[in-house]
């Protein structure tokens, strides 16, 4: 079509419509929009608008990690060999001299010591990876105690979670590449583990490890998982929680001015992108400074690995400490019967510790299930509001924080001199009984927190002046919230919990209630019935309460 | 499936507080909309603005010369220089040196930037509307005809013999992906169910060799309270499959009081109170080191599995599911410890084809 009607048109060169660029740089723009499109692009982004609260910034804690983890996990490809032949060794440690170890630890051995910065490229990868799963479970609370997992981000909560469960593998493969013996023992476990799964275990512990334990497969095999396969989808999955982090425009708290209609904060560019770009340095500047005074993972003091060999205090990185607990407070049950056997004392836990984290991550559609709720919400719960949620997610915590004790059994009965049986039996106990616990203190802690907010809106804040009334009496002065503060008290929903049906319906037919539905409604009862909030102020108590009748 | 529910007590119906209300005048708890702005001390201070103008720089020129600092540490620094420094102890001074440079170096980048965007650059707050994710109905039905015109062209649904032989083929054809990764590994056979002791039999029984002094041991060699690691003769480091083979083979002797041994079978096993039982924890296969002579319990430091070696190895404590096998020993005419067999049943953490 247009070259017919650059044909009619005649003498005139073809030409752009535009006009002409300003200078160079536009230049350089307008020829990258002519073939990429990025004015319209940059014009939804450019100045997009970011609201601001330091919990924000957690994800970016993750993000930026990964990048560094990216960065320092190059450079160490470069001198890393994932070899199990055998070396001896004669590199410049002293102490292991003429030591047998496989060339993965020979690598490792030189990039920590003769490789002039790669023992702190090497320690920033592994801090970095620390702080990642840190990050990401810390960004995964902040998400779920706030309600931002609610709809339209429940698909992105599932993103979210998929990179913590990568990531957690990740790490786990990474410090297993060096072979030395704390590493190694990890292996062993792994191994241990897969042999429990029924049927199938033996079958799928030859082919990963190519035969027997430990062959000489396993690190090159790890190598191509922990640097290619794994990072490959992590990355897929972080564009894409980014993408969506964009397209749904990001949470905000109650607030004057702020509704579920807008996003109030300020620009991409300037703001953000210097607040941004630079606390990627600043989490870069403060990893590094922790790779130059704090050693992680001394492989040098270890040594190679060896089967018949292990050191006491043997701990996964921390992230994997939950799973350590699940195996170290599982009683040694074993069925053996028709010539087999089922390895429950490791089986369970390894069925376990998915469930663990299946919960949280299933968590968002639980909810939305029982509450009935499809609208959107852009607006962030403050956690007190969801007593229920709340409760629901301190306990998963102390469940979690109960397993890391049970994981580092051995490092609590040493350094506070414990019985470690007696720690164990504590663990295996509280595995069940502290989860309850922290639900029932948590929602009844969120409930006086909405009784002090009920409370504040009501009556104003404790000024601290100390009134003498006429008779005698003392009293503290109250000063009425501004409205600001009122508003933003009050700003939440308090859904209503859901009624059974009648059991006759007018006609007196009797109405069938099913399992799930019943379910549904007990659910909504616990949710959001009377003993689960605190009924927020209304406008007339409010009104009846300061338009005074002496009241102080 | 709600339809059965009153819905009047969804939230639908009873609105939000937050969905965008017109504010009352009666109403103590309407939103009051955005605050002014308040201006910084750099919004109206141009001496402060100049300040923090030069704050900001300071921190890159400081990042420079960190960079500096960094390349002449890399350069001046050697490799092995270790230093110290306190609290720290005695570290590399080239990583202590490096480390700190790229820290100040990258943190300073960060910090001047946050710096400016706090104190220079606009603070002014700005709403944007959002939009609802959902397409409006008419986009919707749009969509939905445009997708049902599209699959009406394929005749997808009308031509079953297509639709059937494509499913079929698209399920058969990642089967070649599966099939590709047999040769990961070979199958287990009975690989797992014996060790390298089953080269021992009553006529060539094999010594048992001390893992450290790697000599052959007799009998008086192994004092009562002891506990010695040991491997089958002809076992070497320099074996190609050693680590293998040491997974499997590793044993730890003890000597018990005779009259301390509770389990006669096991004692049966053993040559005058020695007792040579696999070193590999049966949980998931650590290998257990830590032996506390006056109870005679070993206890596996990975998962803290307790054995009775004086009672057949019975698990008193921990997540193993049974005993620790145990290993048939004698002396041969020489005096030396032998065995004369392999392990009666499979060393390790258990797997399904155990009996």
């Amino acid at each position: 079509m247009s070259a017919a009607n650059s044909a009619t048109s005649g003498a005139s060169k073809p030409a752009s419509t535009r006009e002409k660029p300003a200078n160079k740089a536009e230049a350089v723009a307008d020829w990258a929009d002519g073939r990429l499109g990025i004015y319209s692009l940059a014009k939804a982004n450019l100045r997009k608008i970011f609201p601001d609260h330091w919990s924000f910034m957690l994800g970016e804690i993750c993000l930026y990690t990964f990048i560094i983890i990216i960065l320092t996990g190059v450079y160490l490809t470069l001198f890393f060999n994932p070899s199990m032949g055998e070396v001896v060794y004669h590199g410049s440690y002293a102490p292991l001299n003429g030591i047998r170890m496989s060339e993965a630890y020979a690598s490792t051995m030189d990039i920590s010591f003769d490789v002039r910065g790669g023992l702190l490229i090497r320690q920033i990868h592994h801090w970095a990876a620390i702080v990642f799963v840190a990050a990401m479970l810390v960004h995964m609370m902040r998400v779920f105690f706030t309600g931002a997992f609610r709809k339209p981000r429940e698909v992105n909560w599932i993103f979210g979670f998929l990179l913590l469960f990568l990531g957690m593998f990740d790490g786990f493969m990474g410090y297993s590449l060096p072979d030395d013996l704390l590493s190694g023992t990890g292996i062993r476990f792994m191994e241990g583990a897969i042999l429990a799964v029924p049927l199938v275990g033996t079958y799928l512990q030859f082919f990963l490890f190519g035969g027997e334990f430990p062959g000489t497969d396993i690190i090159p095999r790890f190598f191509t998982i922990h640097i290619l396969l794994i990072p490959g989808v992590m990355v897929g999955l972080l564009v894409a929680h980014l993408i969506l982090v964009f397209y749904h425009k990001h949470t905000q708290w109650a607030g004057p001015g702020k509704t579920e209609k807008n996003v109030v904060g300020m620009p991409l560019m300037p703001v953000y992108m210097a607040k941004a770009g630079g606390f990627f340095f600043l989490v870069f500047g403060i990893i590094s400074a922790m790779a130059a005074i704090a050693t992680v993972n001394p492989i040098w003091a270890y040594g190679p690995y060896r089967p018949d060999q292990v050191s006491t205090d043997a701990q996964p990185d921390w992230y994997m400490g939950f799973s350590e607990g699940l195996i170290r407070i599982m009683p040694g049950w074993e069925i053996r019967a028709w010539g087999h056997t089922l390895n429950m004392g490791v089986f369970v836990p390894l069925m376990i510790f998915p469930l663990v984290l299946a919960v949280i991550a299933i968590y968002p559609f639980i909810e939305s299930w029982v509450s009935g709720d499809k609208r959107e919400h852009h607006i962030l719960d403050r956690p007190r509001n969801a007593p229920v949620r709340t409760g629901l997610g301190a306990a998963w915590i102390s469940l979690y924080l109960v397993l890391l004790i049970g994981g580092g059994n051995d490092l609590i009965a040493t350094h506070l001199h414990l019985s470690i049986n007696d720690i164990t039996y504590f663990v295996r106990v509280g595995f069940f009984v502290v989860p309850v616990i922290t639900f029932v203190i948590t929602k009844r802690w969120c409930l006086g927190l909405q009784r002090r907010d009920r409370d504040k809106v009501l009556h104003g804040r404790e000024t601290g002046v100390i009134k003498r009334l006429p008779h005698g009496e003392f009293v503290e002065v109250h000063a009425q919230l501004p409205q600001d503060k009122l508003h933003k008290l009050t700003a939440h929903d308090q859904p209503l919990p859901m009624e059974l049906p009648a059991e006759v319906d007018e006609n007196g037919v009797a109405a069938k209630t099913g399992i799930l539905t019943k379910t549904r409604a007990k659910l909504s009862h616990g949710f959001y019935g009377e003993g689960s909030q605190i009924a927020k102020p209304t406008a007339e108590e409010h009104h009846e309460i300061t338009s005074g009748h002496g009241h102080h | 499936m709600s339809h059965d529910m009153s819905e009047d007590k969804l939230p639908e119906s009873h609105g939000s507080a937050g969905q965008h209300e017109v504010a009352t005048h009666g109403d103590p708890f309407a939103d009051p909309g955005l605050p002014a702005h308040e201006p910084r001390r750099t919004d109206i201070d141009e001496r402060a603005a100049k300040r923090a103008e030069r704050q900001v720089s300071l921190m890159f020129v400081v990042s420079m010369l960190a960079t500096v600092g960094f390349i002449a540490s890399y350069v001046a620094i050697d490799a092995d220089k270790i230093v110290y420094i306190f609290p720290l102890g005695h570290v590399s001074a080239l990583n202590f040196a490096l480390g700190l440079t790229l820290g100040v170096a990258l943190f300073c980048i960060g910090a001047g930037a946050v710096h400016w965007a706090r104190t220079l650059m606009s603070d002014h707050e700005l709403p944007a509307e959002r939009h609802p994710i959902e397409a409006d109905d008419e986009v919707r039905a749009d969509v939905i005809e445009q997708f049902k015109t599209g699959a009406a062209e394929s005749g997808f649904g009308r031509r079953k013999m297509i639709r059937n032989t494509l499913i079929g083929s698209m399920a058969l054809v990642p089967l070649s992906g599966v099939v590709l990764l047999r040769d990961l590994g070979p199958l287990p056979e009975k690989k797992l169910q014996h060790t390298g002791w089953d080269l021992a039999t009553p006529e060539h029984p094999l010594p048992l060799v001390n893992m450290n002094t790697n000599k052959p041991m007799k009998a008086e060699d192994i004092v009562v309270g002891s506990l010695t690691f040991a491997k089958p003769e002809g076992l070497e480091e320099d074996d190609e499959t050693f680590q293998q083979q040491i997974a499997k083979d590793a044993l730890m002797l003890v000597r018990i009081a005779p009259e301390n041994i509770k389990d006669k079978d096991s004692a049966e096993l053993g040559f005058e109170g020695i007792l040579a039982y696999s070193k590999i924890c049966t949980h998931v296969g650590c290998p257990i080191s830590l032996y506390e002579q006056q109870t005679h319990h070993a206890l596996c430091p990975c998962h803290q599995s307790t054995f009775d070696l004086a009672d057949g190895a019975r698990v008193i404590f921990g997540p193993a599911g049974h005993p620790l096998p145990q290993l048939k020993i004698t002396t041969n005419e020489e005096g030396f410890l032998v065995a004369t067999g392999d392990f009666a049943e499979p060393v390790g953490p258990s797997f399904w084809e155990r009996s």
